[in-house]
């Protein structure tokens, strides 16, 4: 590995640093637009109006809170740990990305920005943006690599539907980065009249902390039910990690938990060379890409590597700077599952509960599947079911040949 | 002192090295030194060039494919620093292929290399505690960008940090062409001036001798990027030197004049 040396001196007081993670390594131009995003973001955690308006939505458009669910029949199978499911995909548009898009939604509209744009690897952020546009009456464009559109059509279809404007680019490896960098660019030309609603836990500061503080429902809802039902707290939580959101808003309720583990489930793709995954852990060394200090596949020249990964949403060559603070000092675990065993893990979810999870999030039920039978009864996991997976019926019906064989165990 | 103008404006070159050579981007950027340029900008190609047009990421893109690396790069303005001592040298790239490459050994490298100063798009004054320390330790001029947006107390902590020269962006967005120049240039090329003495020199979107003859009225030098990337684009790598010398001396003409 090449020696890193830090463009400045790293420091746990500044803010939007994760340990040495994090920063703003963006052109000058966005700078005044980050500033004041920082500023009114913290005024509206101060705002009891807005944090009102905001938790009204969440109940009751959204459909907060989700449920914790016993997998009793997938318990059984495994025949190991109790595995819960935060139902994440019962949410409205059928992701974690809603609470985030309101979140930002909202905070837009307090700024004046009437014009909405955001990137979108999967759809699903995409869906949730337009959704959230739709709602408060902004004018919303989509940036989205091309291979993504062809392989999430139907989110596409829907978010033209809900009036956004989806514009498919066509440079680089055409799949999330492209994106985010094609929406970066209409940023720094319309930046101010513009909001960018950025649905990972990536970026320049402020966007990783206010991703997060607007997942972290996720957590402080497990918290609670987990206390409920079982009277303790979870062995271990399990989610899937692209950019992080939905990982990060998991996790982070319980950080200060130290006999729960958390685990990050990355991408293992095909193969373990450089290209065929988007394991970031496992091939990545830090770097800068798209804002922010983090783990980032490269080259040895600092080139962004090429990723793959059957899921859209976890196809990403960077992670949230906040994982990888958690990396290093331990306090996470991050793994990987690769495509097989992600297809796999859906059509056992399908067959024994009843629940077709997105691709994404079927890395972490693969992880669970894993680890559960090494455990006991006694243990409790808890795995973020980030998504719904109707949106990949594209995908599996190809994958599966669901088309051409009747599919039975 | 090398990284100083000429011409009124001086003209500051940008190309994207190894595009569509290595070779090439010599010839081509002594060339340009000969027909009047006072400053080149040597772009480090990178994959996912975010502050860049259509343009340089088309440049970019091919060079990435040929495998055009930093020390590569150094290599070509060392031959142009052999070549033209008194020309001004300026690297200009995103931050990742110096945090891999090392920050130290980039410093000492491109300052062997014969560079005058180094420009990261992506690096603003606030993040950028150790890249100053090393641009001070070898002698080498960090400039930064100065955007419309920018306040005045960032133009402030951004010309306490330039050395050479700040550089202006005339307009938010990307780089690229654009028909006429904005109002945002001259205001903030005002701006800058109450807190430097240094040149200013404005860039994004010129393209032509009347772009070159308005910066004239407002600042001390125009960068011309785009339009000399994609007029590389559509030239014959024989003829490209050639196209590029005869394109400056035209982007001379009115500022002369006038």
């Amino acid at each position: 590995m090449a020696s890193i040396i830090l463009p400045s001196a790293p420091s746990e007081s500044r803010p939007g640093r994760f340990g040495i993670y994090g920063g703003r390594y963006v052109p000058e131009t966005l700078m005044a637009a980050l500033t004041e995003l920082e500023r009114e973001y913290e005024l509206s955690k101060a705002d009891a109006a807005f944090q009102a308006e905001l938790n009204a939505l969440l109940k009751d458009y959204a459909g907060r809170p989700t449920p914790l669910y016993f997998a009793k029949r997938l318990t059984e199978h495994l025949g190991g740990a109790k595995i819960y499911l935060k139902r994440e995909d019962l949410l409205h548009t059928g992701a974690h990305k809603i609470n985030n898009a309101l979140g930002q939604g909202l905070l837009a509209k307090r700024m004046g920005k009437q014009r909405i744009i955001a990137e979108t690897g999967a759809g699903q952020h995409g869906v949730a943006t337009a959704t959230t546009c739709a709602l408060l009456g902004l004018e919303c464009v989509i940036y989205m690599g091309e291979v993504d559109m062809a392989r999430q059509e139907l989110n596409v279809l829907r978010m033209r539907l809900l009036g956004a404007e989806v514009r498919g680019v066509s440079s680089g490896s055409k799949t999330l980065k492209d994106a985010i960098s094609e929406a970066m660019r209409d940023w720094v030309t319309n930046v101010r009249t513009t909001y960018y609603i950025l649905g990972s836990a990536l970026g320049a500061h402020p966007y990783p902390t206010i991703v997060r503080d607007y997942q972290r429902c996720i957590s402080r809802e497990m918290k609670e039910q987990i206390l409920e039902k079982e009277g303790r707290l979870p062995n271990a939580v399990i989610a899937c990690v692209g950019g992080g959101s939905n990982a990060i808003g998991a996790f982070y309720e319980f950080i200060g938990d130290r006999d729960v583990r958390l685990i990050g489930v990355e991408a293992g793709g095909r193969g373990t060379a450089l290209g065929e995954h988007a394991a970031r852990f496992a091939g990545g060394v830090p770097g800068v890409l798209q804002g922010t200090f983090s783990y980032v596949l490269q080259d040895e020249n600092g080139q962004i590597a090429l990723t793959h990964s059957v899921s859209a949403g976890l196809d990403y060559a960077s992670i949230g700077p906040e994982h990888a603070a958690l990396h290093d000092s331990g306090r996470a675990e991050y793994t990987a599952q690769d495509d097989a065993a992600a297809l796999n893990a859906v059509v056992k979810l399908a067959r024994t509960e009843g629940i077709l999870p997105a691709l994404e999030s079927a890395h972490a039920i693969a992880e669970a599947m894993r680890v559960a039978p090494k455990m006991t009864p006694r243990d409790i996991l808890i795995v973020n079911l980030s998504g719904r997976g109707d949106k990949d019926m594209g995908i599996l019906a190809q994958e599966l040949k669901l088309g051409t064989t009747d599919q039975r165990d | 002192m090398p990284l100083s103008f000429h011409h009124k404006p001086g003209l500051v070159v940008y190309l994207t090295a190894g595009d569509p050579s290595l070779e090439a981007t010599t010839a081509i950027a002594i060339a340009a030194i000969d027909a009047g340029a006072d400053v080149i900008e040597l772009g480090v190609p990178f994959s996912d060039p975010l502050a860049d047009g259509p343009v340089i990421q088309r440049a970019s893109e091919r060079a990435v494919a040929r495998g055009t690396k930093l020390s590569d790069v150094l290599a070509v303005a060392r031959a142009i620093r052999s070549a033209r001592p008194e020309a001004g040298l300026v690297v200009f790239t995103y931050l990742n292929p110096i945090l891999r490459y090392g920050l130290t050994r980039f410093a000492d490298d491109a300052k062997a290399g014969g560079a005058d100063g180094v420009l990261v798009t992506d690096l603003i004054v606030e993040e950028a505690g150790d890249y100053l320390r090393e641009m001070d330790r070898v002698g080498l001029a960090p400039v930064f960008l100065a955007a419309p947006t920018s306040p005045d107390e960032r133009l402030e902590a951004i010309a306490a940090h330039c050395k050479g020269f700040i550089y202006a962006i005339s307009r938010t967005g990307i780089t690229g062409k654009q028909s006429a120049m904005t109002a945002d240039a001259a205001a903030l090329v005002a701006r800058i001036r109450r807190w430097s003495t240094l040149p200013v020199a404005v860039g994004f979107g010129i393209s032509n001798a009347q772009h070159v003859a308005q910066v004239a009225e407002i600042a001390d030098g125009a960068v011309i990027g785009s339009a000399i990337v994609e007029l590389i684009e559509r030239a014959t790598p024989e003829t490209a030197a050639e196209d590029v010398a005869r394109f400056i001396k035209g982007l001379q003409l009115l500022a002369v004049s006038s």
